[in-house]
């Protein structure tokens, strides 16, 4: 089967379970809508056109709290109008799934162009300190299996997830192959089974994660962006604002090796590593083949999380390379990252574009010869 | 026991601290009691209310009342209450906003969900001051009116929330003032029974940042203002626009059959599972 990026991410939406969408159109993301727009009714689903994406975020939150599984697709521009609202889908803690396929920015920047320039703002975007769930996608199959990830993470862990796309990613038709919808693992969020007078919705468990009642179902329970207690209501009390603020980062930092993601190439042997992800990590898998075939020790890891930055598995590795490169369509954002963790146990180059085109294998390639 | 202490047992909340955030003598009390004795006489279950507000001092109302509640963002109570309502119709949804709330930050949202006509009831506490952040000019701030921010009096015009209501499609519209609460109760009540958008503007007041500043007394003498203000909107047809200066209409102002949008979306699903089954 032959399927555009955007086209694969709604099909594994559904796959997952995802029954309601809010969106505004924007380009390159467009296509997510228009689909889910015939999609979606046709499995007893809801999409709705919003009036901005703004209206979008706290839709999908609200049908995430009336217990539905639930998306909203942008790009940079509308991605930055979301901010807030997903920020009370931290502090709440509501499951769901935010795609922005990434254009140039800043502000409209070019629309048609692709760029990797949201990395840091899905990372921070929101204000206040919060742990938040990014993942990216680099080839159609991904869309359609990541995105049925992502669902599986936010309701595992009632967090928004992020999904990053970008323009190439999503707008490339490639074959893929769907799975038959029994054979996709689907995780539910887990709903209390405790009489309601003993339901406590922001309790802490052992896990870290409270179970999660669906306005209607008995549990009449009270829902906050301010912070607040283990009943929800609205405290300042220093230990209940320190309980609820650890437990937040607690839920997923316990849990890194769950969340993390990474897919590698060659890179037992390897002496120089590339880390790469989204459409660059298709020019590196490429460029480190080739750079194999010509003797050179290469090897790549393509992160598939982004956020939280997966350095349990990238550190070991950094003390028995001779260099790591990170291409990126940006100043250096992901870089940033690595060089953060490497503490100078390894040399970190950079290899940026900026200018609406793609890194293309040779680009990477020749960097790799010099190194 | 008094019947309005039983109501005070069956829906206020007793795991929930009080006293509650306001002043005393504030509208926002009155209304918390109006909207609780017409949820009474709907006979719904509190189970199937749930309670969406926005940020202010109205939108703390919903952490008191014993319902589902949502306490959401500035200005998008509206845009969480449509996903809500959206994933479960069978939900009765109320939303509670103030005027700043409603008509400035969600201004957008607020026009575009009635005219959309989901079967949302959407109550606009309009104060005519932005209360929690200390009394800045709200859209609904006379002109002239001095706030924190307009020292030498207010120079923009002010809104009409109903009227607003009204021209962008919703299909039911009432006023009512914090003063004549039995009409204020079978505003709600009818509000929360119509099926499609309604609103209820509910004239309240904010003595301790907008009475105090424009020399219109304490609580009490606003409640008089209003009062003396408020025209039943029966009479008020009949009177003259220089007769309803300074006044305004209250009572039902709208009210219209239009097009749900759950049972119009009800249709695009059957259409989309034929059009799936064909291409099959
Ligand atoms: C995005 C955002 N901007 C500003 C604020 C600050 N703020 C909180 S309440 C409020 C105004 C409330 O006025 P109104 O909606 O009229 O309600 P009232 O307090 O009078 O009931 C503002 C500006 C905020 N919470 N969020
Ligand atoms: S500031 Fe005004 S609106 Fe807020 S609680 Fe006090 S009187 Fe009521």
């Amino acid at each position: 089967m032959l399927l555009q990026g955007n086209e694969a991410i709604v099909e594994g939406a559904i796959a997952a379970g995802c029954r309601f969408f809010a969106g505004y159109p924007i380009t390159p993301a467009t296509e997510i809508s228009e689909v889910m727009s015939y999609r979606l009714p046709a499995v007893d689903g809801t999409f709705i056109q919003m009036e901005d994406e703004i209206a979008s975020m706290g839709a999908i939150i609200g049908a995430s709290l009336a217990g539905t599984k639930s998306m909203t697709a942008t790009s940079g521009p509308g991605f930055s109008l979301m901010q807030e609202n997903l920020g009370f889908a931290c502090i709440a803690e509501v499951p769901c799934v935010i795609v922005n396929v990434m254009r140039g920015g800043p502000s409209t920047g070019i629309p048609t162009q692709v760029s990797q320039g949201d990395v840091m703002q899905a990372r921070w975007g929101t204000h206040g300190d919060h742990p938040i769930i990014v993942l990216s996608v680099s080839t159609t199959q991904d869309c359609f299996s990541i995105t049925v990830k992502a669902f599986n993470l936010a309701e595992k862990y009632r967090t928004p997830v992020i999904i990053l796309a970008d323009e190439v990613v999503a707008h490339t038709r490639e074959k893929i192959f769907l799975p038959h919808p029994g054979e996709v693992e689907i995780i539910d969020r887990i709903r209390p089974n405790m009489p309601p007078d003993w339901y406590i919705p922001y309790e802490d468990t052992s896990r870290g994660v409270p179970p999660m009642a669906a306005f209607g179902e008995g549990y009449r329970y009270h829902v906050t962006g301010l912070v607040h207690d283990s009943r929800g209501f609205p405290t300042q009390r220093p230990d209940e604002v320190k309980g609820l603020m650890s437990r937040l980062f607690r839920k997923i930092n316990q849990h890194f090796f769950d969340i993390q993601m990474v897919e590698e190439e060659a890179t037992e042997d390897a002496e120089i590593l590339t880390v790469a992800y989204g459409s660059v990590a298709r020019s590196a898998r490429r460029a480190t083949r080739e750079a194999r075939h010509r003797g050179i020790k290469a090897g790549m890891v393509q992160l598939v999380t982004l956020w939280p930055f997966p350095r349990q598995i990238l550190e070991p590795k950094l003390r028995k390379l001779r260099a790591v490169l990170v291409p990126e369509l940006n100043v250096g954002q992901i870089s940033r990252e690595v060089k953060r963790i490497n503490q100078g146990v390894t040399r970190v180059e950079t290899l940026n574009r900026i200018d609406g085109n793609l890194i293309t294998p040779a680009e990477i390639l020749s960097r790799l010869m010099k190194m | 026991m008094a019947e309005v202490t039983k109501l005070i047992h069956k829906y206020l909340r007793h795991d929930k601290k009080f006293p509650h955030v306001w002043c005393p003598g504030c509208g926002n009390g009155i209304l918390l009691g109006a909207l609780i004795r017409a949820i009474d006489r709907t006979h719904l279950e509190k189970d199937e209310i749930v309670i969406v507000s926005g940020i202010g001092c109205s939108g703390r109302l919903s952490v008191y009342v014993d319902f589902n509640t949502l306490h959401t963002t500035h200005g998008r109570a509206l845009t969480f209450a449509t996903g809500v309502k959206l994933a479960n119709p069978k939900l009765q949804v109320i939303v509670i906003m103030g005027d700043g709330d409603a008509t400035a930050i969600g201004g957008n949202h607020f026009i575009h969900a009635a005219r959309r006509n989901l079967n949302l009831t959407a109550i606009v506490v309009n104060n005519s001051i932005y209360g929690m952040t200390g009394g800045q000019y709200s859209p609904t701030t006379p002109y002239g009116s001095l706030a924190t921010t307009s020292l030498h009096g207010n120079i923009e015009q002010a809104f009409s929330i109903a009227e607003l209501a009204a021209m962008a499609g919703a299909s039911m519209v009432s006023r009512g003032t914090v003063y004549h609460t039995s009409l204020l109760d079978e505003l709600l009540e009818k509000a929360i029974h119509k099926r499609g958008f309604s609103v209820v503007e509910v004239i309240s007041h904010c003595h301790t940042q907008y009475g105090r500043r424009n020399k219109m007394g304490n609580a009490a003498d606003m409640l008089l203002w209003q009062k003396k203000s408020a025209v039943r909107i029966e009479k008020a047809r009949t009177m003259s626009d220089e007769e309803m200066q300074d006044k305004f209409s209250i009572g039902v102002l709208v009210d219209r059959e239009l097009p749900v949008y759950t049972q119009e979306y009800r249709k695009v699903r059957e259409m989309a599972k034929k059009a799936m089954t064909q291409m099959r």
